[in-house]
């Protein structure tokens, strides 16, 4: 079966995406890409991201328009709370790429999906980021991802969908593996 | 010095490349660096047994006649077995010869070995696909007092330190040494990253009874989806045992082995395993269930069910929650290191310009691309996915000795 005569749309293009993974192997150079993101601080822990531009496919390329995202932190730490924590926006970014993956997945082997939806939940000791104890990591001690899923399919091979989903996932790869940050003064 | 064609190595592949060429009256020699089944002799830890069971173990006009067919054959068996297939088949081996050079010449190839030229018209890379351990990059960063050791270097536990002991890369060959080193009284900690699982034996039979029976293995490399990751994939979670038990990662854990993520990096003298665990689990039992009914639909289309056992499911891979994320390897409680994160082949002396980008050798089926008279045999699923195995080399080695053949007859003409 092919994807064009498929009667399955999640609104994925996968011919797209398989000939971008042909096309790419080729050109190994322009399967290089640099995401991006500048940051302006405002007042308190509250800063503005922007997201706009990005380099891939060899060149530089633009977002339709800029993205904003206001980071801040509640009142329960005495902030103004102008925005989501870091720490909710990883997950967001977490469970939006696992989101996109399992539609890519389920258009590639034709599976329709009526509806999904996901939860997150990120467990954090926050003595680690107070320094009171020396034993508590900064980070997640865990993270849950539930997703329900509506779709035409067996539970079997929704367990497949969300299991490749994880495994294609370039956040699930960054939040699961190590990876060197270099933090300089410009 | 003149001759038809070269093969390189004289292991199963090589030998039953051979054989073929004997069979289509082409003149041939077979150069092996050592003896016969070299790397079996001298590169192999000594309680390795064949992950396929006896009755499997088939060469070109040679199947397996011994009293234990259900049986895995022990290293030193596989030895006994290739040097007894070479007299059989009368293969011109030249042992204690190495290549140092095969390069393009006028009419071929020309092959530097033990400092004679051969000149050639065809060469046959069977040098196999296990030459060289591939070690991870962080394995730069282990610290100096870890004693760090390859399945090639490894021997038994006896020439390990005391201490505990990380074993990284789950595949038949890290399973199977994580299980040997724990019985020493070393604690082991098992380093899993993406794996095979299989069990030993489903519904009484092998489960390469099963993946034979079911066309698994008859697949053609050119009907494969993903051809890529079909060559890459580690060697399944299986063990050669006289009891013809399963070692998947829950007997592991329960022989007191702590399993851990894919090693990602280390920092500072401590190792860092990825939180991915679970999920690498659970991809490998999806794939293992897959497999098994995929196996239950064929045995109830061939009329099978009656005298096979009924159809059943294995535990899923159970993960302990509080498996860590690191690993002080300064601390003295880790004391070797084990790479068991697979093989390379060693085609360094090859200088003909047939690799790609990531320096392997581009090949249709076996055929390599861009230098006629070059074949390449004896590496996974080469052909089918049963190259992978001792017995693919039969017909691999036909296919390859067939295309061969008709290119010395087009050449004449």
């Amino acid at each position: 079966m092919t994807i064009t005569d498929s009667p399955v749309n999640n609104g994925v293009n996968v011919q797209a995406l398989l000939g971008a993974r042909e096309a790419l192997s080729a050109a190994p150079e322009a399967a290089q890409f640099t995401w991006r993101a500048s940051c302006t601080w405002r007042n308190g822990t509250h800063s503005r991201s922007t997201v706009a531009g990005f380099t891939g496919l060899g060149a530089e390329q633009q977002h339709r328009t800029e993205y904003e995202f206001d980071v801040d932190h509640p009142e329960c730490f005495a902030s103004e709370d102008n925005g989501a924590t870091p720490t909710e926006i990883v997950l967001v970014g977490l469970v939006g790429c696992l989101t996109a993956g399992v539609a890519a997945v389920a258009q590639h082997r034709g599976i329709q999906l009526r509806s999904v939806t996901a939860t997150i939940e990120g467990e954090m000791n926050v003595l680690g980021i107070l320094g009171a104890d020396p034993d508590v990591r900064n980070g997640f001690e865990a993270v849950t991802v539930r997703f329900a899923i509506d779709a035409d399919a067996s539970r079997d091979d929704l367990q497949a969908l969300i299991a490749q989903s994880q495994k294609r996932s370039a956040v699930f790869d960054i939040v699961t593996n190590p990876t060197k940050v270099l933090v300089e003064l410009a | 010095m003149q001759t038809t064609a070269v093969v390189v190595g004289a292991g199963h592949a090589g030998l039953a490349m051979s054989r073929r060429l004997t069979e289509r009256s082409i003149d041939h020699v077979v150069l092996e660096r050592g003896e016969v089944a070299n790397s079996w002799r001298t590169q192999r830890w000594p309680t390795l047994r064949l992950l396929t069971p006896n009755w499997q173990t088939r060469l070109p006009g040679h199947d397996y006649a011994g009293d234990d067919p259900d049986g895995f054959m022990p290293v030193a068996d596989v030895v006994a077995t290739l040097t007894r297939y070479a007299r059989l088949v009368g293969a011109p081996v030249r042992t204690a010869t190495t290549v140092h050079t095969v390069r393009a010449a006028p009419e071929g190839f020309e092959v530097l070995a033990n400092g004679d030229v051969l000149c050639t018209r065809a060469v046959v890379l069977a040098t196999g696909a296990c030459i060289r351990p591939a070690i991870p990059g962080v394995a730069d960063a282990i610290p100096r007092s870890i004693t760090m050791l390859t399945p090639l270097t490894y021997r038994d536990p006896g020439q390990l330190p005391d201490g505990g002991v990380l074993v990284v890369g789950a595949s038949a060959t890290g399973v199977q040494l994580a299980a040997e080193i724990h019985r020493s009284g070393r604690p082991v900690t098992l380093a899993v990253g993406e794996h095979v699982r299989l069990p030993r034996t489903y519904r009484g039979r092998d489960i390469f009874w099963w993946l034979e029976a079911t066309g698994l293995l008859a697949e053609r490399y050119d009907q494969i989806d993903d051809l890529t990751r079909a060559r890459h994939l580690p060697s399944p979670q299986l063990t050669g045992t006289p009891e013809a038990v399963t070692t998947d990662l829950n007997t592991l854990t329960a022989l007191g082995i702590r399993i851990v993520g894919r090693l990602g990096r280390i920092a500072d003298g401590v190792a860092q395993f990825s939180g991915s665990l679970a999920n690498t689990c659970a991809l490998a039992d999806l794939k293992m269930n897959r497999f098994l009914t995929r196996a239950d639909q064929w045995a109830t289309a061939s009329g099978l069910d009656d005298e096979l056992p009924p159809p059943h499911r294995f535990a899923p891979t159970s993960v302990d929650p509080r498996s860590p994320l690191e690993l002080d390897l300064t601390s003295g409680e880790v004391t070797t290191v084990l790479w068991a994160t697979g093989f390379r082949p060693d085609h360094s002396w090859l200088d003909v310009p047939v690799r790609d980008r990531t320096g392997r050798i581009r090949h249709d089926g076996g055929v390599v691309t861009g230098a006629p008279g070059l074949y390449l045999l004896g590496m996974p699923v080469l052909r089918t996915r049963a190259s992978t195995y001792i017995h693919g080399a039969a017909a691999d080695s036909d296919a390859l000795a067939g295309h061969l053949h008709s290119f010395l007859g087009s050449r004449h003409r």
